[in-house]
């Protein structure tokens, strides 16, 4: 994204190019810094962005909550969830099967690579290390997002992926004189609000979420109580992988997935969870809104910071409530 | 006793393989370097805490050790003291809010800071070089002007020379009384407290230390390439040392740099035997060792000492 101002801090011209790669409708010559349909394209921006980040940080979240470790590995479900996504996407193409069946195809990616992913980190290594020093514990999660990060360079290259057939598909709206694509305005938002309530309904209306939430009050307790652990933390990293993986399936449409695209996120949604309070879903909401809106902002008004925002956002609410912004004093973490 | 001899035979072995294997000069300066930066890390385990963005100290130093060397041609040894004196001074500033912070959230602040560093470096390009970094002419060692060869010979000693330094002020740290108070920190905070002992303070020093011992890495780090690049600060870096410092063995200094060769050949052989897989490799050494011999590779070779020792 290029920014060019003319003398009088006007801006001449706007070149769109690498993170939000259509929202190239808009060019407009010699408008005021900051108009209303600049206002609502960086709204919208920061949204679709924020929706994104949402999902990725909640699975990391949602982890962290039952298991008590924070899973470095989360960014390599986004990566792999986008790149398997985009595989998905060009054997619907490929093989001439209905283009109806691409947007589906981005959850259906997203649940297989959740659930095979999470299966085999859990059996494999985090049911093995809960009564391990942290350090190690996180050190475990770091290894596995070593040997993602080269498993998915060996499967899917080095080149950059990007399928964006599901969202030419769905076209554009304007509002407010800008002209966005559905998908990004209307899409993404509405399948993080449904994850969101989704996962609230699920915790705190069903049985099994009930259990959930038991074990991320004490797991010990919730043994004794007749839970069965062990399902449940499976059931968490399940669940969590998905949605991690589903942030990657969604963002597959509008970026390019490159190698070192899953540390980036890894970060990004750590940002999140720690600014909104580690193991909290509201927190997470909020945090990402933040995250996501003052980064587009950013964008805007001063794009030689933008990359910095994210983390100058977590630094400066660390400081001030060094637990995060919604992390209340009680036990209740979920 | 024993150690000691262990630190000699290795330290001349190290020296013998740079000087008569010319080829493997620089994986080996790497080596030592990293070993430095994993002995701050060490420190910072010492007291129950993992920092996710210690290698920013380390980038600092390359960063401050090629802008001096770029505009004052100063000498080797001179660039080495005053990136140090940098790193220092930015642990000492960042640790007076970071001290407060334990387990994940210092892990994550550690993070959040370096990633503001790495982000700068990358973005004010007309200053830092961007993501291509700064390269720099190679300075005269201890006022002596060497050719490549020289040069890497005498960083080679220079360097070995350090990292026994290091490696010793670490232990001396470590049975000082601040360091006793340091380990004090992960076993029971409260009761340190309780002894009247400030752990913010203690844990300031030990914030410090590491810095310090970062820096010194990553400044020789920066002389052994010529080249720094926003890169030496980014997050998985940090990861890097972390688990660098979990390989060798955190109970001792000299785990570090253990753990540093190790690391250092097995990405060279990994990457020559299975090219684009090291990570991989890696990652699977990494969990089996935690599986296997969770205090490393010290932590076996301390075990046969033991009992030898006994028979």
């Amino acid at each position: 994204m290029e920014v060019r101002r003319s003398a009088a801090n006007q801006l001449v011209s706007i070149d769109c190019r690498c993170r939000f790669p259509l929202h190239c409708h808009f060019k407009t010559d010699s408008i005021a810094p900051m108009n209303a349909s600049l206002f609502a394209l960086a709204l919208m921006d920061g949204v679709s962005y924020a929706a994104l980040l949402f999902l990725v940080a909640l699975g990391l979240t949602l982890i962290f909550g039952v298991m008590r470790i924070l899973n470095i590995a989360h960014g390599s479900l986004y990566a792999c969830g986008g790149y398997f996504a985009a595989t998905l996407g060009l054997v619907i193409t490929k093989f001439g099967l209905p283009p109806m069946l691409a947007f589906p195809a981005l959850f259906v990616a997203a649940l297989l690579m959740g659930v095979f992913l999470g299966t085999v980190l859990e059996f494999a290594l985090l049911r093995r290390i809960l009564d391990k020093d942290p350090i190690l514990q996180l050190l475990v999660t770091f290894a596995a997002f070593m040997v993602l990060e080269d498993l998915q360079r060996m499967i899917w290259g080095v080149q950059p992926v990007f399928v964006s057939d599901v969202v030419t598909q769905m076209g554009t709206l304007s509002v407010a004189g800008v002209t966005y694509t559905r998908y990004q305005l209307l899409v993404l938002p509405a399948v993080a609000v449904l994850a969101f309530v989704g996962l609230r309904w699920f915790l705190a209306g069903t049985a099994l979420g009930r259990q959930v939430t038991a074990v991320t009050h004490h797991r010990e307790v919730a043994t004794a109580m007749g839970v069965n652990t062990g399902r449940v933390t499976w059931l968490t990293l399940t669940v969590g992988g998905a949605l991690g993986a589903l942030g990657g399936a969604l963002a597959s449409p509008t970026t390019s997935f490159t190698p070192g695209i899953g540390a980036e996120m890894m970060v990004l949604s750590f940002a999140v969870v720690a600014t909104g309070g580690l193991g909290q879903i509201g927190g997470a909401a909020i945090a990402a809104l933040m995250i996501g809106l003052s980064r587009s902002f950013a964008v805007y008004l001063m794009p030689e910071i933008e990359v910095l925002v994210p983390y100058l956002i977590m630094v400066g609410v660390l400081l001030i409530r060094p637990e995060g912004l919604f992390s209340a004093a009680a036990a209740r973490r979920i | 006793m024993r150690l000691r001899l262990l630190v000699v035979v290795l330290a001349v072995a190290v020296l013998a393989l740079g000087l008569f294997f010319p080829w493997v000069k620089t994986p080996v300066l790497v080596a030592l370097a990293n070993g430095l930066a994993v002995s701050g890390v060490i420190v910072l385990i010492r007291a129950g805490q993992v920092s996710f963005g210690n290698a920013m100290f380390a980038c600092l130093a390359g960063y401050g050790t090629a802008f001096m060397a770029r505009e004052w041609q100063l000498d080797a040894l001179l660039l080495i003291a005053l990136s140090c004196v940098l790193a220092a001074l930015a642990g000492a500033i960042i640790g007076f809010f970071i001290v407060r912070y334990r387990g994940i959230f210092f892990g994550m602040l550690n993070l959040a800071l370096s990633m503001v560093l790495f982000s700068v470096l990358g973005k004010f390009g007309a200053v830092t070089g961007g993501t291509d970094g700064l390269r720099f002419d190679r300075p005269t060692l201890a006022f002596v002007h060497f050719e490549r060869e020289g040069f890497e010979t005498a960083l080679l000693v220079l360097a070995l020379v350090l990292s026994i330094g290091a490696g010793w002020v670490v232990q001396r740290y470590f049975a000082s009384v601040s360091g006793q108070a340091l380990a004090a920190i992960k076993t029971n905070e409260t009761r340190l407290e309780y002894l009247g002992i400030s752990a913010k303070r203690v844990f300031w020093g030990g914030y410090v230390l590491a810095a310090t011992l970062c820096g010194l890495g990553g400044s020789l780090f920066a002389l052994t390439q010529g080249l720094v690049t926003p890169e030496m600060g980014y997050w998985v870096r940090s990861g890097e040392l972390v688990f660098v410092a979990i390989l060798g063995g955190s109970g001792h200094a000299l785990g570090a740099f253990i753990g540093a060769f190790v690391y250092e050949f097995m990405k060279l052989y990994a990457a020559a035997l299975l090219t684009g897989a090291w990570q991989l490799v890696m990652g699977l050494v990494l969990i089996v060792m935690v599986f296997v011999a969770p205090k490393g590779v010290f932590g076996m070779i301390e075990r046969h000492l033991r009992s030898r020792s006994k028979a």
